[in-house]
């Protein structure tokens, strides 16, 4: 028998290289044809301490976790209480653990039909001057799955490139002497060929997509404070952005960072930042000064498990809340989720033209799932969206800086224009920008300012929908939880259910025609997310009625739904 | 100057200011436009931004392009908006609870950053805008706010020592009621390379009239601007708050990272090929 997808959990405390042992595990496999991804899991210490890489390894495309790991390889058992409810195993799971390290703690112990297998790592690595027990590790596990020992040497070369052969040498033996172990092991099923690649693939983390993305909407401009687990994006935008002329600015703070991207966007600069959590909540009153002068800029919010500090290192979808209704006054703006660890780099583009062609404020809500995890992806195909701002060509006097025009967007003058200067607003205005307080200017503005948003043509990119078009039930869901949504589906369908899937990219305004239209024919709806309170599920019923009986499934943070969980509800719905 | 190039007037626009009858921001805003009509700077390339306050209604009444944000925000904003468009002359503008109070933090960073923009604090001891609670540079026994009816009962900021020590390039004091000297240095200022940093007295005459005695206390004691820091925080050492002058003038490179593109945009994803 061979398996289409294979789920690998490799663990230890800092120091045993797990992360860079999965790194290689899956551009090795990405290598040999498979797609695949890797999230990881890390304890609070700020170095070493416990992780755990999280692979899947599969004969197709795949952007999200199985329901459990097949294979959990520990390299040492330190502190697995803390993070254990993270490594779930599927029935008749594998451990593979090295006798050294103690016996298997009973509450590794607590699934069905799980298996042992015990491999003495240290002493198998020992023998080998500069042997890695991390090396050993991967040769196992690629003798285990059938993944040609080629790949990841090919990989570990260029990992050691520079430090010489004796190096190298250290880990084809290293890698030899593991998959000699895997002789021992018995049971495993291999994954199937994969079928034969004819192009690049990419290996990419979310948060990484996301800065492509941005650049390629345009975005020149990026102010920075680091935060947990947004900080992958700035630091790859740092090298990148001065590549195509763009600057990348470290602030003191994220106060600073939302003012600096509305002053360089003043200038006329596509503009962004990334934050998590709380530095959405320190750069809110600036949004809303972003929605009031009709300033664009771009906000990649990388949500993490909140309130306050929360659990910085894990994901959790439970910032809608605040980036829908964080904002005082009545304040239009737009928000987006990205659907899968590609798609971050889509829907960042997206927003940029969003921003930009609606002249607003666009928070993006991924999460630490999506941005901190890397996945082998067919490369994304070029994207339309480029941020077009409407500039006015000739400007005669008085010039309207807000004038009320149908679709609400008024040609943005920019400095250096001659005849265009105005003073941007966050005071209410009149169509010049003077300030006003007068009653019919107020109404006028706020009205263009919803207008923009809610009259927007936002296309086929609201949503993907999926499924069965005769479906009895729907499954809404956005963001990460779309991945095992989309298996459970996958799994249903199989079953001889039928499902529908609407995964929300576009989750303010809320798309009420395209979403009643997507569920038109549905007599059940289960909405779908991982946060504690159902944010967006309160969200739809504030805004629109779900045909028939209508059901919630959330919970929080950190363990990521799983595709059996939505299974589950969907069958006893 | 042999040829006018425009008017003081051009420079404002035909908007009145909300401000009270003898508030010392009128001078500082007509020795804004004088300035920049001396310096010959197009109205187009200039932009003026400010934050929330009286002094921050500033750039609406002037005719160059300007942005009002919010409160305490305005040095942000600035220096994202000259480091994204180094072209422009960009001056940022308000008061002392808005530059020294909600936006501190940026005060001192920005002076440390050193972008080439020319900040100008209107201060008057008091929140006028919000109609006179106390400042971080209200003396410490100022009982004219019923929010601190016993006085702040705290040590006055000194904002030029804060500037220095913060790193900003070019540091001056000046009275709004000698807008010659003001205006000499708005004009050293916008030359200067650098964060410039120019701390006005300007009375309100609203909630502080006893300010309209400053006119007394003001003296140009500042000599001729140095470079060395030693020589400055000594003067500042001596400083009742009224020396007039440029105080400092260094020679610290400003912040102005530029990146010509060196790829197409296309090029970025091969690095993600496996
Ligand atoms: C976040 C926020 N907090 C408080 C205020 C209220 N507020 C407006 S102006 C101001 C103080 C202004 O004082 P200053 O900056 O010294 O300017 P002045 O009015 O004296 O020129 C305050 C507290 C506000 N607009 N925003
Ligand atoms: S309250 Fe004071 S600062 Fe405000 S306008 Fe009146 S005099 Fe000027």
């Amino acid at each position: 028998m061979t398996l289409s997808s294979v789920s690998i959990a490799l663990t230890g405390s800092g120091g045993a290289g797990v992360m860079t042992a999965g790194q290689i595990l899956l551009d090795a496999a990405a290598k040999a044809g498979f797609y695949g991804l890797m999230g990881r899991t890390l304890g609070p210490q700020i170095r070493g301490g416990e992780s755990a890489a999280l692979l899947r390894l599969a004969t197709g495309p795949v952007d999200g976790p199985d329901d459990g790991y097949d294979i959990l390889l520990a390299f040492d058992w330190g502190n697995i209480e803390r993070f254990q409810d993270e490594l779930p195993l599927n029935t008749g799971g594998l451990i593979i653990a090295d006798p050294h390290q103690g016996a298997v703690p009973d509450i590794m112990l607590t699934g069905d039909d799980i298996r042992t297998a015990m491999v003495p790592f240290h002493d198998l690595a020992k023998p080998i001057a500069g042997g890695r027990v991390n090396m050993v590790g991967l040769g196992l596990i690629a003798a285990l799955i059938g993944l040609d020992p080629a790949f990841l040497l090919d990989r570990v070369a260029r990992q050691l490139a520079g430090k010489g052969e004796a190096a190298l040498e250290a880990s084809r033996a290293a890698l030899a002497a593991g998959a000699a172990a895997a002789a021992d092991i018995a049971g495993v099923s291999p994954l199937a060929a994969p079928a034969p690649r004819t192009g690049d693939r990419w290996s990419i983390t979310g948060n990484d997509a996301a800065g492509l993305g941005a650049i390629q909407g345009g975005v020149r401009f990026c102010a920075a404070y680091p935060i947990t687990p947004a900080t992958d994006i700035l630091e790859w935008l740092a090298p990148n952005l001065p590549k195509v002329g763009g600057t990348l600015v470290q602030c003191e703070d994220e106060l600073a960072s939302i003012n600096m991207i509305i002053g360089s966007s003043f200038g006329g600069t596509p503009s962004l930042t990334a934050t998590s959590g709380p530095g959405l909540a320190l750069m809110t009153e600036s949004l809303g000064l972003a929605v009031a002068s009709e300033t664009p800029v771009v906000v990649v919010n990388v949500q993490r498990g909140g309130p306050s500090t929360g659990i910085p290192t894990k994901s959790e979808q439970a910032d809608l809340n605040i980036a829908v209704n964080g904002l005082h006054g009545d304040a239009p703006h737009v928000v987006t989720a990205p659907l899968s660890i590609g798609d971050c780099l889509f829907t960042t583009q997206w927003s940029v033209h969003l921003a930009e062609a609606m002249q607003t404020a666009v928070i993006v809500l991924s999460d630490q799932t999506l941005g901190q995890s890397r996945a082998i992806i067919d490369p994304p195909a070029d994207l339309a969206f480029v941020g077009k701002r409407r500039v006015p060509e000739r400007i005669e006097a008085p010039y309207e800086r807000y004038a009320v025009t149908a679709d609400g967007v008024s040609p943005m003058a920019l400095p250096g224009q001659e005849g265009g200067a105005y003073t941007g607003d966050g005071l209410e205005h009149d169509p010049v920008g003077h300030p006003s307080t007068q009653t019919a200017h107020h109404q006028a503005q706020l009205d263009k300012r919803r207008r923009k948003v809610e009259g927007f043509d936002y296309g086929d990119h609201w949503a993907e929908v999926d499924g069965d078009p005769d479906a009895d039930i729907a499954i809404v869901t956005w963001g990460s939880t779309a991945a095992p949504a989309r298996e459970a589906m996958a799994r249903a369908r199989a079953l001889g259910f039928k499902v529908r899937l609407v995964a929300v990219r576009l989750i303010h305004p809320v798309p009420v025609d395209r979403l009643r239209y997507a569920l038109s024919g549905v007599s059940r709806v289960l909405v779908v997310e991982q946060n504690h309170d159902g944010q967006y599920w309160r969200h739809l019923r504030a805004h629109m009625d779900l045909p028939g009986t209508v059901a919630a499934l959330h919970r929080p943070g950190p363990v990521g739904l799983r595709p059996r969980e939505i299974l589950a509800r969907l069958q006893s719905q | 100057m042999d040829a006018v190039v425009a008017k003081p007037q051009s420079f404002k626009s035909d908007l009145k200011p909300v401000w009270c009858p003898g508030c010392g921001d009128f001078a500082v805003l007509s020795a804004i436009t004088r300035t920049l009509t001396e310096l010959g700077l197009p109205p187009r390339e200039v932009a003026l931004i400010s934050g929330i306050g009286c002094s921050s209604r500033l750039p609406a009444y002037t005719s160059v392009y300007g942005f009002h944000g919010v409160h305490g925000r305005a040095l942000p904003l600035a220096s994202g908006l000259k480091l994204a468009r180094p072209d422009l002359t960009v001056l940022s503008v308000g008061g002392d609870g808005d530059g020294f109070s909600i936006g501190g933090n940026h005060f001192v960073h920005a002076c440390r950053r050193n972008v080439d923009l020319t900040y100008i604090v209107m201060d008057n001891s008091v929140y006028g805008m919000t109609k006179g609670q106390a400042s971080p540079t209200t003396e410490a026994d100022w009982t004219g706010s019923k929010l601190t009816p016993e006085g702040p009962g705290l040590a006055p900021f000194r904002p030029l020592e804060m500037a220095l020590s913060s790193g900003a390039s070019f540091i001056a004091r000046a009275f709004s009621g000698d807008p010659l000297e003001l205006t000499r240095q708005l004009c050293a200022a916008i030359e200067h390379r650098g964060f410039s940093f120019v701390h006005v007295l300007s009375p309100c005459v609203t909630y502080r009239p006893e300010q309209k005695g400053w006119r007394a206390r003001v003296h140009g004691s500042f000599e001729a601007p140095t470079a060395d820091r030693r020589e400055a925080f000594l003067r500042l050492l001596d400083d009742d708050g009224f020396a007039t002058g440029i105080l400092y003038q260094g020679r610290e490179t400003p912040f102005q990272p530029t990146a010509q593109a060196t790829a197409p945009v296309a090029a970025l994803g091969a690095q993600f090929a496996v």
